[in-house]
């Protein structure tokens, strides 16, 4: 039988003891069948538990020796291990003046983004985002563009384009729904308000950059 | 009337008026450090930084916790017990800051002309004296436990009862050692008769007896069943909020502090130094505190590191071991004193 790696064979022990002390229930290491069939042979009213029974392990109870020894030394070499752990660096992050500093591809804060070259908005408008969000979030009115007033390359743009930040859940199904990586999912990861409505986050404010980065780690960090 | 107990140096009446408010501001002074001192310490134990937000470093913490707490409203359950429920942690408090005066900070000093004990009072019967008030500190416990009219207070005050008639029968014994080996029960004279050799070498035994009791005795980890957060809510203080609240709080910590010096008088040496230096009168309260510091860290360092016990365990080690350990070394002592004389 396996035993813990410590515990030592009782020596005529108190597991032994606690075994037999328990008459009706069957050892584990008897047939569980031949158990059962004894029960109902005997005609005892007591429930059988059949195979259910585990025996549990237990380390043989400490003598008065080993007892000591556990209670001052092993108590001593907790001390020492507490006392190292006081001489050890903390593992505190500050968090208001020293930011979590988040993976590349942590899902936050939803960007929108623009062509660099000439500074188009990539969104079309053609709602598949909103089509893909489980939460419902994002709300997208599409409109013409036109010669004069041209917002995306597309033949539409987005005239509106909200996300409720209160109600997303950060899956990013938005971000694999986008044709054409208008929308992805940034780093931003502080999103508190004092009003709901503050959360309701527009084109505007989906398309400028942070106000203030959130540190990157690498892979190996 | 009979005299109860000698007063070991007889002062002028306005000294000891000044003694006695000097004894209340500096024990209040220490509860706070202390507080400040558990939470920083826990935290550098735990890896982290501990409260340092509040004042330079979180050294302001303990004051904006008590002014919360002094702050709050007086509640009280219906089903509580008036008068009771209000003098109960006045107990608390009185008996911590009554034991707190008969620590001796100092011998007896000139100070400009006046011979001044650095010490609350010096009475000739000075460990019977802190046990007196041990015991009143207990009914502070009980009464708030059974006043506040809920079962959690209930049982948590029934655990401290329980906890404290064990563990101060193993406490006072570990005492006899020393009170055998230094012939007096004043506590200035106890320290004084550790002027070749502190009590902790030849009372080893006793000192770690003595300790081990302490910790149950101001139920502090790993003794804390009083206030088993899991189990009891909050213990005998569950009901209590407020300036209630905060006066046993207050005294805990005071106890933390009485048990400090105590061990510094009867086992460190109080305010002797060792290797025979001896430095001016006016040092003598700082080593005296110093010590104290020591005995403190290691009531947090333990409480960082030892698991609470089982109710069944702390009874049968109070009684099973530590009883039978305490009698013996007190047992032995006497034997080797009068072997010895």
């Amino acid at each position: 039988m396996p035993a813990p790696h410590d515990a030592q064979p009782a020596a005529g022990g108190s597991g032994e003891a606690r075994a037999t002390g328990s008459t009706e229930v069957p050892r584990a290491g008897a047939g569980a069948g031949g158990a059962r069939d004894q029960g109902a042979a005997g005609g005892s009213s007591s429930w059988d538990p059949g195979g259910d029974v585990i025996e549990v392990l237990r380390a043989p109870a400490p003598g008065p020796a080993k007892g000591t020894w556990r209670t001052f030394v092993e108590t001593l070499r907790g001390l020492g291990t507490v006392f190292g752990r006081f001489l050890e660096p903390k593992v505190t992050i500050e968090y208001p003046e020293e930011k979590t500093a988040v993976y590349p591809r942590f899902r936050g804060r939803h960007k929108l983004h623009r062509f660099e070259d000439t500074g188009l908005e990539k969104c079309v408008g053609c709602s598949l985002c909103a089509a893909a969000c489980p939460a419902d979030c994002i709300r997208v009115v599409a409109a013409e563009n036109t010669p004069e007033h041209r917002v995306s390359p597309g033949e539409r743009y987005a005239a509106v384009y909200e996300i409720n930040m209160s109600r997303c859940i950060f899956c990013g199904y938005c971000e694999i729904a986008c044709p054409f990586d208008a929308i992805t999912m940034g780093h931003d990861y502080e999103l508190s308000d004092y009003d709901r409505t503050d959360l309701i986050f527009t084109k505007e404010m989906l398309l400028a950059e942070p106000l203030e980065r959130t540190p990157l780690r690498n892979e190996g960090e | 009337m009979s005299t109860l107990a000698l007063v070991g140096y007889f002062e002028p009446w306005w000294v000891q008026v000044i003694k006695a408010i000097v004894v209340f501001a500096v024990g209040l002074q220490l509860v706070p450090l202390v507080l400040i001192a558990e939470r920083k310490l826990l935290g550098r134990f735990q890896g982290r930084y501990g409260p340092n937000r509040v004042g330079p470093y979180g050294m302001l913490q303990p004051l904006a916790d008590i002014l919360k707490l002094l702050t709050k409203e007086q509640f009280r359950p219906r089903t509580s017990a008036g008068l009771l429920y209000a003098l109960a942690p006045m107990i608390s408090i009185m008996t911590a800051v009554a034991a707190f005066g008969l620590i001796p900070f100092g011998d007896v000093q000139d100070i400009f002309g006046t011979k001044v004990g650095l010490y609350g009072v010096d009475v000739s019967i000075g460990p019977l004296y802190l046990f007196a008030f041990g015991a009143i500190a207990f009914y502070g416990i009980m009464l708030g436990g059974w006043s506040s009219g809920s079962k959690y207070s209930f049982l948590g005050a029934m655990r401290g009862a329980a906890q404290l008639i064990s563990y101060e029968v193993s406490q006072g014994l570990a005492l006899v050692g020393v009170i055998i080996t230094a012939q007096t029960l004043s506590l200035t004279g106890i320290v004084r008769a550790q002027a070749g050799m502190w009590y902790l070498v030849p009372q080893l035994a006793g000192f770690l007896i003595f300790l081990t009791a302490s910790f149950a005795e101001t139920n502090r980890a790993p003794f804390d069943l009083t206030e088993a957060d899991a189990e009891l809510v909050g213990g005998y203080n569950t009901e209590y909020g407020g300036g209630r609240f905060a006066s046993y709080y207050f005294a805990e910590y005071l106890n933390v502090v009485v048990v400090s010096g105590i061990v510094t008088t009867v086992f460190l040496g109080g305010w002797l130094l060792p290797f025979g230096v001896h430095p001016p009168g006016w040092v003598d309260p700082f080593i005296v505190l110093f010590k104290m510091s020591l005995i403190t860290f290691l009531f947090i360092w333990v409480r960082a590191t030892l698991p609470r016990l089982r109710y069944d365990q702390l009874m049968s080690f109070g009684w099973r071991i530590l009883l039978p350990l305490a009698t013996l070394n007190a047992l032995v002592t006497a034997i080797v004193v009068v072997a010895t004389h």
